[in-house]
């Protein structure tokens, strides 16, 4: 392969497997923002013709739930709102780790024991048992869920970014640019954070996964998101009831089969970018 | 070893008062009280309110209420539910057996199948054993558990009627051992499912390199059968790895077993957290966290004991984990 600015960038593209789950995502995205808006129908809106429970048919294509409300038009919103708490408290983990990890690393000392403490604590405790608590006591808003999430998500980032950086620091380049007379902000901006990022952007989508699942399970069980609000999560919560159950699976599986495609297509997505970015990593 | 012990024990203290003290003050941030809810709602005036507060100790400064909480559970007293006026204690104690039973049955069923799976997987790479390895290890991390969880009930229990969908034994029917069998299989395959697929992923990467090394090829070349190969070298090297997948896992397996303990009805600590929670009852909330605490602390120091004995690589030295 010939030599590039980008390496992990050209191995990323060429990788089939890895691409096709990128388009896949950013189509998912597109479909979830424009399809609403063509179709034009409304969440929330009682169908009285159709009645509560109709089956799928040419007007609702996913039938009507248990007050008429179009499944399919719920089924795109939800999808909106599950993508938006995953993407949304992923970014706000890795804004969060990534300065903490980076101070753990390079200031060493107080901030080093501090930071790492902290980070013990919460990995050694059940977080959705966190979440879980100050979800129900903040109120269950799709703001607050993104908050918590991505506030307890922070510790594991800032383990990576914090054992790179320990190994990065000793490194002659950095001590090249100090002796070149960088300020520790120049340093830690400029030299440092470039080269400890690689590890966060394939562990982010792992992120993202998590924050769904998590989303989704408590929705369901009735303690996230709750309707009206629509999530992939609360959509399945009609399946609680036995009927729903046994007798209207185009109720439930979809919104299930939509996770499990978007998570699958994160987890292939982030295997590709790790390959991608150490090459001699095989798993 | 006893000094290494000693050092893992107080290291474990901070921690401990860490996350009790989070939990704690994340429950005073709430606006309203028990006394709401215990009151009776709008009827309740505000003098009825003061009194129920300061009966229930409400109304002291949140820092004193913390010490005087931690003082009585050092003494092993949780304090009463605000909802049903027992010890908490007690309460916590009926469901502990039901989740390590659960949680235990379905951690020990990934860990045969996952380390099986992954020596066979390493052995023979692009076989059908690690094909199916792999595709459990996707299927294990993309399934949401919730949704398994509905499938398995609708397929086993609505449509074959092969297994009941909730509790842990058919009431009225004395709980023998086949009748919890029967009630287990569901929830303790989800489990099993939850944690499987880092164990196989670990034990594979581990094994395939152990596999490549000089020492297996002259094991192979001074005629040892294939099974010893794998059973004394592979298998032996494997272990560490799945007891650190096991190790980092452990307070992510009990959150999951919480979600398929409140679906499938299992009278576990993950159901009793779910109806505190949802009636904002804090000593009970605080009497989980204490004693979920504990066990992560407890079992972390077990696994990492194990880990040294299995490893001598691993000293007892002085770095800190």
């Amino acid at each position: 392969m010939k030599k590039t600015r980008y390496p992990a960038l050209t191995r990323f593209l060429a990788d089939k497997r890895g691409m096709a789950c990128l388009i896949f995502l950013c189509l998912e995205v597109l479909l979830l923002l424009l399809l609403p808006l063509i179709l034009n129908q409304d969440p929330n809106l009682t169908d009285k013709t159709a009645g509560f429970w109709s089956a799928p048919g040419p007007g609702h294509l996913l039938g009507t739930d248990d007050v008429g409300r179009d499944i399919f038009a719920r089924l795109l919103y939800g999808g909106r709102v599950s993508l938006l708490v995953g993407y949304s408290t992923a970014l706000l983990s890795a804004l969060l780790g990534v300065p903490l990890g980076l101070m753990a690393g390079y200031k060493g000392g107080k901030w080093e024991y501090w930071i790492m403490r902290a980070c013990d604590t919460f990995q050694a405790f059940p977080s959705i048992i966190l979440v879980l608590c100050l979800v129900s006591l903040l109120g269950p808003s799709v703001w607050n869920i993104i908050l918590v999430m991505g506030v307890l998500g922070w510790s594991s980032i800032a383990r990576l970014v914090y054992g790179s950086t320990l190994s990065v620091k000793e490194k002659e380049y950095v001590e090249a640019s100090r002796a070149l007379g960088a300020s520790d902000k120049d340093i830690l901006l400029r030299t440092i954070l470039p080269n400890v990022v690689a590890p966060v952007w394939a562990a982010l989508p792992m992120k993202v996964v998590r924050a769904i699942l998590w989303e989704s399970s408590l929705s369901f069980l009735g303690v996230g998101l709750r309707t009206p609000q629509a999530s992939w999560g609360n959509l399945m919560q009609n399946a609680m009831e036995l009927v729903t159950l046994t007798t209207r699976p185009w109720a439930w599986i979809p919104p299930g089969l939509c996770i499990v495609a978007t998570v699958f297509a994160l987890l292939l997505f982030s295997e590709s970018l790790r390959k991608a970015m150490n090459p001699r990593d095989r798993l | 070893m006893a000094h290494y012990l000693t050092k893992r024990i107080l290291g474990a203290v901070p921690v401990f008062f860490g996350i009790t003290l989070i939990v704690f003050f994340m429950m005073n941030m709430a606006p309203g009280t028990i006394a709401d809810a215990a009151g009776g709602g709008e009827a309740s005036s505000a003098a009825m309110r003061a009194a129920l507060e300061a009966n229930l100790g409400l109304d002291q400064p949140i820092v004193i209420r913390y010490i005087l909480w931690m003082k009585s559970v050092l003494t092993g007293d949780l304090g009463n539910s605000y909802r049903t006026g027992q010890p908490v204690l007690r309460m916590i104690a009926q469901r502990v057996a039901p989740s390590l039973i659960l949680t235990g049955t379905g951690v020990v069923l990934a860990i045969l199948i996952g380390v099986t799976l992954g020596i066979l997987a390493a052995w023979k790479p692009g076989s059908r054993w690690s094909r199916l390895a792999s595709g459990l290890t996707l299927f294990s991390f993309s399934a949401p558990g919730f949704f398994l969880c509905l499938i398995l009930i609708y397929v086993f229990s609505v449509k074959l009627g092969w297994l009941p969908a909730a509790g842990m034994y058919t009431s009225g029917m004395g709980g023998s051992l086949g009748d919890l069998i029967r009630h287990l299989v569901l929830p303790a395959s989800v489990v099993c499912l939850g944690s499987l697929g880092n164990l196989i992923r670990q034990t594979t990467s581990a094994c395939s390199e152990v596999l490549g090394e000089d020492y297996i090829r002259t094991a192979r070349a001074k005629g040892l059968s294939e099974w010893a190969v794998l059973w004394k070298h592979a298998f032996r090297t494997a272990l560490i790895p799945v007891l650190t997948t096991i190790l980092n896992h452990i307070p992510h397996i009990i959150g999951g077993s919480m979600v398929v303990e409140r679906i499938f009805g299992w009278p576990g600590m993950g159901s009793l957290l779910f109806t505190s929670v949802s009636s904002r009852d804090y000593t009970v909330i605080m009497g989980i966290t204490a004693v979920v605490a504990v066990a992560v602390l407890l079992t972390g120091i077990l696994m990492d004991l194990v880990y040294r004995l299995a490893d001598p690589g691993v000293g007892w030295g002085g770095e800190d984990r």
